[in-house]
């Protein structure tokens, strides 16, 4: 597994985790927010979303939306 | 000082708390009802001669030394077995109770040898003493028959055992029955005959079901049992009280020593984590601190392919420093970062932190509790707003039901199993607690003597998830749950929707039997008691953290505490059981890669602000990279230098392959160990580090008990390792300018409110301090969440059982899970360097018959280990304590490298290794894998040390 595959898997583990959470994308979002460091966010704002679950999707793309936004 | 040894009361203390007022010798005492004569004699300064009564174990009333004249009673009644009354009035020296006592020691001398010149006790026997304070002068019997001249028995490596000197006072026996709770020892024969025995009389203490954990020495009045050690070097002239360096349960020790040579280790009876008690570890395994293969000088090397050359300090600092500088300034700050020790103080672990983000400027900074108990800190935050457990060890005494999971506490915690056990039993009269264990394994806590759980659930490995859930279900939708409790304490709205969420007929222990292998009338009955069985106590240990549900297992169990009410007083709670000496204390120092000291996030702009204003710097707000992702980082050539404090990654963390990759691919690793350890064999600089008795400051147990840790000799490095961090951070430019760790926890109080009342002086004032330690709780905090949880209300979290990514199949049909045993630590690199080899000299894969038979192994047999991610060979031992279809073993031992074998699958929420799970297979095997070889040829070549050319 290279970094960004890791990351994916990352990413979805903790959306599957978090899916009976009342907001389950907030709730990854504010989850990669707290404990991913830069790079490990920005490598997967750039690799997109292939790969990913629905949630862990829409989490990245609300992450990396705000990151561009700010 | 000179060396006194702690004062024996000659019976336990009692706890109650009725007030008796008596007289003895003239004098007026007041005591707690239920304490003996002779307590209450020694409580007033009088010695009362005794050979059989100690204040560790009941009183047994044998030895008639200890007899008083009571006004209005007839004879002279034992003081030991004889309670205080009101009004009593006691004497303890008359003309008739001196000859009566001269009587009793003169048949005692009789049958002892008269070699007290040459004995190891001169100077430290009871009964030498009292043969003085009877004023025995001479024996008048010509014995004919006696016990003498028999052999000794050396097998232990730490203490002898010497039948002639034995008395026969049973101490050492009722210690091993109520102290330790092994119940190894019994006395074979009768009159002459009468012998201690450890297990059948044809065993030697070795090969008996003694643990060696040093009580029935301690016990011992003569020279009967004696630690080697003290035949060698002689008696202690002094001692400091000092705290042990193994496991989490913390134990306080004086360290006897005799000029800077330490004799013994021995258990302080007024230590509030042990309460006088020790294992084999922390009692004799301290042999490492002066092993020779222990390094002394600085070594640095430009590549790992070159052999070490020793530097002095001065060199070794200025070289780290600019290896430092030039890669931040090639390749950036964030390619730099640090790892903080769960085996060095809080002091340590706070500069290394401290280091990381002020000195490298970035927050790449993490420990070893990745590996262990990072999950606690998350779940338990989550649900009770603290990263922490609720009780103190005393709680257990009150603990009507103790549930264990995924904990093997004789083995991992040996000095608290062993409390836990009295509890279990149950003490005069009143009822054991009910025991249930959760666990893949029969470990050994759920049938021992006069212990047998009522219920043991023997999950499949990686489904605790689902088995909690399934309790909660039961608990829901029987009608169990505490709802005062609930309305008054938590969330009702959340509460609710967990409620319903693990009441679907999906959640139920028939619905998840064929996932969890767990009988559901059994589950069913286990959560009814914990329930309903009074105060309810939850144990846990790794085996909850480290999986892929690790976090929301350790939210699962606080749901369960909420949900039945058990949180908030004493003899209930949830207890994480900590791997390692100061996990807690590392966590709480900040040492996490998203958090600053006291557990508070790095993006909080209001705390960043307390830290800069102290430090004078800016600090990043990002968080910075987790262990397995520094490697990722590392792989990916980005990540370009380490300073690892007392930890070895190499061998702890998984996947060693992809472990080895990220190290091999690094610029500088530094590495800051008591030996050349595994990860050493990557590294380019070593800095020798001191032990726990070359240095001050504190460690934190699992029960948020901060303790002092003293120096009783010099380092052997120079440095304690405290020093050797602010050298290091001196050479790349801080100013910093600590004299003492004492500075460093005032500087820990100043920044961290849960510590604020937290220093040097009050710790060597109260002894030890259990956090937060605040103006509200100047004196600690035994039990947490008394009136309300620390985040307000409690959290009831959904925690949905999913299942592991790592799946068995055709070609790995197995599950490994990994654990520790009893005579070795961690890693091994301290154990492996003493006598504990003789107990578990290698680590034994565990398997099932029917599995074993299937593959044609014997126990013995070398075997192969293989996984998906790599395979090693060991020797299997076949049993029945592994279910069919799971194996199990150690990790202690760098030649097995259990950990070739486990995967990169971790805790979603913090990446805690899935250690406790993998698929694998088991063959039958003729030697070491290819991996096993290779490896060692390098580490051979990575351990060369260049030696100087003579001058001509």
């Amino acid at each position: 597994m290279n970094t960004v595959e890791r990351l994916i898997h990352m990413a979805n583990q903790i959306a599957t985790n978090l899916a009976t959470d009342d907001a389950p994308v907030a709730a990854v979002a504010d989850h990669i927010q707290q404990f991913w460091d830069p790079r490990m966010k920005m490598l997967i704002f750039a690799h997109g979303t292939d790969g990913l679950s629905p949630v862990a999707a829409a989490a990245i793309k609300q992450l990396a939306d705000a990151q561009n936004g700010a | 000082m000179t060396y006194q040894p702690q004062k024996d009361f000659g019976t336990p203390e009692s706890r109650s708390n009725e007030a008796v007022s008596l007289t003895i010798d003239g004098r007026n005492v007041t005591v707690p009802a239920g304490t003996s004569v002779m307590r209450a004699a020694a409580e007033q300064g009088t010695s009362i001669p005794k050979l059989c009564a100690t204040d560790s174990v009941k009183s047994y009333g044998s030895c008639r030394l200890c007899l008083v004249e009571i006004d209005g009673r007839k004879g002279t009644p034992a003081s030991c077995t004889t309670p205080v009354e009101p009004g009593m009035v006691v004497h303890t020296q008359t003309p008739h109770l001196a000859k009566l006592r001269k009587g009793v020691m003169e048949l005692y001398i009789s049958d002892h040898p008269l070699d007290c010149l040459t004995c190891a006790a001169n100077g430290d026997c009871e009964l030498q003493d009292q043969a003085g304070a009877v004023g025995l002068r001479d024996v008048r019997y010509d014995v004919q028959s006696t016990h003498l001249g028999q052999e000794k028995d050396h097998s232990n490596p730490y203490f002898d055992f010497d039948p002639s000197k034995c008395i026969a006072c049973s101490r050492c026996i009722r210690a091993c029955d109520e102290v330790q709770g092994t119940l190894a020892l019994t006395m074979e024969g009768r009159g002459w005959d009468s012998k201690i025995s450890a297990g059948l009389a044809s065993d030697n203490f070795l090969e008996s079901e003694c643990v060696s954990c040093g009580a029935c020495v301690q016990a011992c009045p003569t020279a009967t049992l004696v630690e080697k050690k003290v035949v060698e070097v002689g008696t202690p002239e002094r001692s400091v009280v000092t705290t042990c360096a193994y496991c989490g349960v913390g134990c306080t020790f004086r360290a006897e020593m005799r000029g800077e040579q330490l004799v013994r280790m021995v258990p302080y009876k007024d230590g509030k984590a042990n309460r006088g008690h020790s294992c084999v570890k922390g009692r004799f395994a301290w042999g490492y601190a002066q092993h020779q293969e222990r390094i002394l000088k600085p070594m640095i090397r430009a590549s790992i392919s070159d052999p070490w050359r020793e530097v002095e300090w001065d060199e070794a600092f200025a070289y780290t420093a600019s290896e430092l500088k030039r890669i931040s300034d090639k390749y950036g700050r964030n390619a730099l970062g640090g790892i903080t020790s769960s085996r060095c103080t809080n002091e340590e672990t706070f500069l290394v932190q401290k280091l990381v983000r002020a000195g490298f400027g970035n927050n790449n900074v993490d420990t070893c509790a990745r590996v262990c108990h990072s999950p606690t800190g998350y779940g338990l935050k989550t649900t009770f707003g603290t990263s922490a457990g609720t009780q103190d060890f005393d709680s257990v005494e009150d603990s009507d039901v103790i549930l264990i999971i995924g904990a093997n506490p004789t083995d991992g915690h040996p000095v608290f199993a062993s409390r836990m056990k009295r509890r279990l039993r149950g003490q005069d009269g009143r009822p054991g607690a009910k025991l249930i264990v959760i666990d893949p394994r029969r470990t050994d806590i759920v049938r021992s003597p006069r212990i047998e759980a009522q219920h043991h659930l023997p999950l499949r490995p990686g489904t605790n998830v689902a088995v909690l859930t399934a309790m909660a279900h039961v608990i829901v939708t029987e009608g169990l749950v505490d709802e005062a409790f609930i309305r008054e304490r938590c969330d009702w709205d959340e509460f609710s929707h967990w409620a319903e969420f693990v009441s679907q007929a999906r959640n139920s222990p028939e619905n998840l039997q064929p996932v969890t292998l767990v009988d559901a009338q059994e589950l069913r009955a286990a959560a009814r008691l914990y329930a309903t069985g009074g105060n309810g106590a939850i144990y846990y240990g790794l085996g909850v953290t480290e999986h892929s549900q690790g976090s929301s297992t350790v939210m699962a169990i606080a749901n369960l505490a909420m949900a039945t009410g058990n949180i908030g007083r004493r003899g209930v709670g949830v207890n994480p059981l900590r791997g390692q000496n100061n996990v807690q204390g590392a966590c709480d120092m900040g040492s996490f890669p998203h958090e600053l000291p006291g557990y508070r996030h790095i993006s909080d702009g209001d705390t960043r602000l307390l830290f800069e204003n102290d430090w004078g710097v800016t600090l990043d707000s990002e968080p910075g990279l987790r262990i397995p992702n520094m490697l990722d980082a590392a792989v990916d050539g980005v990540f370009k230098a380490l300073y690892c404090q007392g930890e070895d990654i190499l061998q702890s963390d998984p996947n060693t392959a992809h472990v080895s990759a990220g190290l091999a691919a690094m610029e500088c690793v530094i590495v800051h160990d008591l030996f050349l350890n595994e990860t050493a064999n990557y590294a380019h600089i070593f800095l020798p580090g001191s032990t726990f008795l070359e240095k001050n400051g504190t460690f934190t147990n699992a029960e948020r008990r901060i303790q002092p840790v003293r120096k009783v000799m010099t380092p052997m490095n120079g440095l304690e390792d405290w020093e050797v961090t602010q050298r290091l951070a001196q050479a790349m430019g801080l100013d910093w300018n600590y004299s003492h760790p004492s500075e460093i926890m005032d500087e820990i109080a100043r920044l961290t409110p849960t510590f604020a009342g937290v220093s040097f002086a009050r710790l060597d004032e109260a002894g030890s301090l259990q956090w937060p330690v605040t103006e509200d709780a100047p004196d600690g905090s035994p039990i947490m969440h008394i009136d309300g949880f620390v985040r307000g209300k409690g959290k009831f979290v959904v925690t949905d059982y999913v299942p592991t990514d790592e799946k068995t199949g055709p070609r790995f049909p197995l599950l490994l899970t990994t654990g520790r045993i009893l005579s070795q630590y961690n890693v091994g690199a301290q154990t492996r360097r003493t006598d504990n080899v003789a107990w578990h000299p290698e680590d034994l894969l565990e398997i099932h018959p029917v599995d074993a038979e299937d593959r044609g192994i014997k126990s013995g047999d070398w075997v192969k280990l293989a996984s998906r991610a790599g395979e090693t060979t060991l020797r299997a031992t076949v049993t029945d304590r592994v279910a069919p279809g799971v194996v199990y073993t150690t990790f202690h031992h760098a030649v097995t490298q259990a950990n070739v074998v486990t995967t990169d699958y971790s805790d979603w929420a913090t990446n805690c290794p899935e250690y406790k799970v993998t698929a694998v297979q088991i063959s039958a095997s003729n030697g070491p894998t290819e991996w096993q070889e290779e490896y060692e040829a390098l580490s051979a070549r990575s351990r060369r040390v260049e030696t100087g050319v003579p001058a001509e």
